[in-house]
């Protein structure tokens, strides 16, 4: 029987005048370094670029920082056809940066029922963070509207969009009472039907139509204790 | 010119030299040849003078004028803002409830403080202005075309990165100004369909505005993107070595078919 070469050749073998290569090896002694040496390579960088990149998003993106209830004064401060500002503090710690202006009033017959039903809130606490981009907003006792400096956003008693910019109603706060004193909890958005969402969406978030699904909830909620 | 000689006693007076003396080495020429012997050391070892070269004399087109400065002035301005912004971290305190009042130190305290400040904060606007005037250099002489278009591609980036820079370095001096264009401009990242959320709460460092959104901005202020800019900075200006630069649009190419001279 003739000595017959094997076709296709290989593109690592001896044939190929490789040093230290075996007839009919496909991986040899160079090419198990070239690869050992770059796999190390490639594993050391991998093993400190993912635990800096998920040091650097993680908590940002998936802490649930807790969320006090806190009272905010006796029922008796707040009527139900004007809004009384209270200064609550939204994120502890850090001083005067984490503390924000909300309108408090008591629910009426007006208002529109809870959306999903289920929350019966007795006290309606409004933020002042404008839906345009953020702004704080401010209630104009005369006008009974919400305005906002930055880009002229305009918003009715119960905090829906009456002009301007603005994407959806003024977010708002859990409220209940206990004992004689008004507490509020963590914020929540509303869409133009004040539906509520308890993830909340940052402003310039539409929740209508599409908007719904084009912002999704953050994993970022604060969780209420 | 030569001075006279002051009236010296004769033993104080120069001696002339012997015949067949060697001139003696002044202690002027052994600085001036230690000064060429480092060089040359350096050299030897690294090839650098070649590289220089390259870099330093290269040719360059007819009709080059002072509008191809913008891209060095851009250099400048970088540099100028790395070396105060340096000076400045020395003094800076980005915790959240420091931040002003050190800002504050800076200006009103510490020697030369507002001058370097002054320096930092209007040479920002400086930076940005020359990089617009750059660009429109390159766009309306045709600079960006065959075969530097990777050139403009980077130039872009490091425009960008500009105005990253722009942006959280806004937010350091943590006054009213910079807490409420902070939270615009994050939620203005936050309007992105799907994404927008999550780069939102990426930026911020949380669903608030908290205690570290200071220092995230510090952070990637002063450390991840100015690594970056002169990073990029180095491939733009090996591109512009490499590729040269390129005439002005109102130049036109000369007739004749003959070589000519070059004239050096």
């Amino acid at each position: 029987m003739a000595d017959v070469r094997r076709d296709p050749r290989s593109k690592y073998t001896l044939d190929r005048r490789m040093p230290g290569a075996f007839e009919g090896e496909t991986v040899t002694r160079r090419r198990m370094m070239t690869l050992t040496a770059h796999g190390a390579g490639g594993l050391a960088v991998t093993a400190f670029t993912l635990p800096a990149l998920g040091f650097a998003a993680g908590s940002a993106l998936f802490d649930r920082p807790p969320v006090r209830w806190k009272p905010i004064g006796p029922t008796d401060d707040f009527p139900s056809d004007t809004y009384v500002p209270r200064v609550i503090t939204e994120v502890a710690g850090i001083g005067q940066v984490g503390r924000t202006t909300i309108y408090v009033r008591k629910r009426s017959e007006d208002d529109p029922p809870p959306n999903p039903p289920g929350y019966d809130e007795q006290y309606i606490a409004v933020s002042t963070r404008c839906m345009h981009l953020g702004c704080p907003v401010r209630y104009i006792e005369a006008a009974q509207r919400f305005v906002c400096p930055c880009h002229g956003g305009v918003y009715d008693f119960n905090g829906s969009v009456d002009g301007g910019p603005p994407v959806r109603p003024l977010d708002r706060f859990y409220t209940r009472v206990r004992g004689d004193q008004v507490e509020v909890g963590a914020r929540y958005s509303v869409n133009s039907e004040f539906r509520r969402y308890p993830s909340y969406r940052d402003p310039a978030q539409d929740l209508d139509g599409i908007g719904q699904y084009m912002y999704p909830g953050r994993f970022s909620t604060p969780k209420q204790d | 010119m030569k001075l006279p000689l002051p009236p010296l006693p004769p033993a104080l007076l120069p001696r002339p030299k012997r015949p067949g003396e060697a001139e003696p080495v002044k202690p002027l020429d052994q600085v001036k040849e230690a000064g060429i012997a480092t060089a040359d050391w350096v050299d030897e070892r690294t090839s650098l003078s070649g590289f220089a070269r390259w870099v330093m004399f290269r040719k360059v087109p007819k009709g080059t004028n002072w509008f191809y400065t913008f891209g060095s002035a851009t250099l400048f301005a970088f540099l100028s803002q790395a070396v105060t912004g340096v000076f400045l971290a020395m003094y800076y305190d980005p915790s959240i409830t420091h931040a002003y009042e050190s800002a504050r130190h800076i200006t009103n305290e510490v020697f030369l403080g507002e001058f370097v400040r002054g320096m930092h904060k209007w040479g920002s606007s400086v930076m940005v202005i020359l990089i617009f005037l750059h660009m429109a250099r390159t766009f309306l002489f045709g600079a960006y075309k065959y075969p530097r278009e990777l050139n403009w591609l980077i130039g872009v980036v490091l425009l960008i990165l500009t105005f990253v820079m722009s942006l959280t370095g806004y937010l350091l001096p943590f006054d009213q100004r910079s807490y409420w264009a902070t939270v615009v401009a994050a939620n203005i990242n936050g309007t992105g369909p799907l994404v927008g959320p999550f780069l939102a709460d990426f930026l911020r460092g949380g669903s608030e505005f908290g205690a570290t959104t200071l220092s995230r901005f510090y952070a990637i202020h002063m450390l991840l993107v100015p690594g970056a800019i002169a990073a990029l900075i180095g491939a733009h200006l090996y591109l512009v070595t490499k590729l040269g630069t390129t005439a002005p649009p109102w130049l036109k190419a000369e007739s004749g078919n003959g070589i000519r001279e070059e004239r050096t």
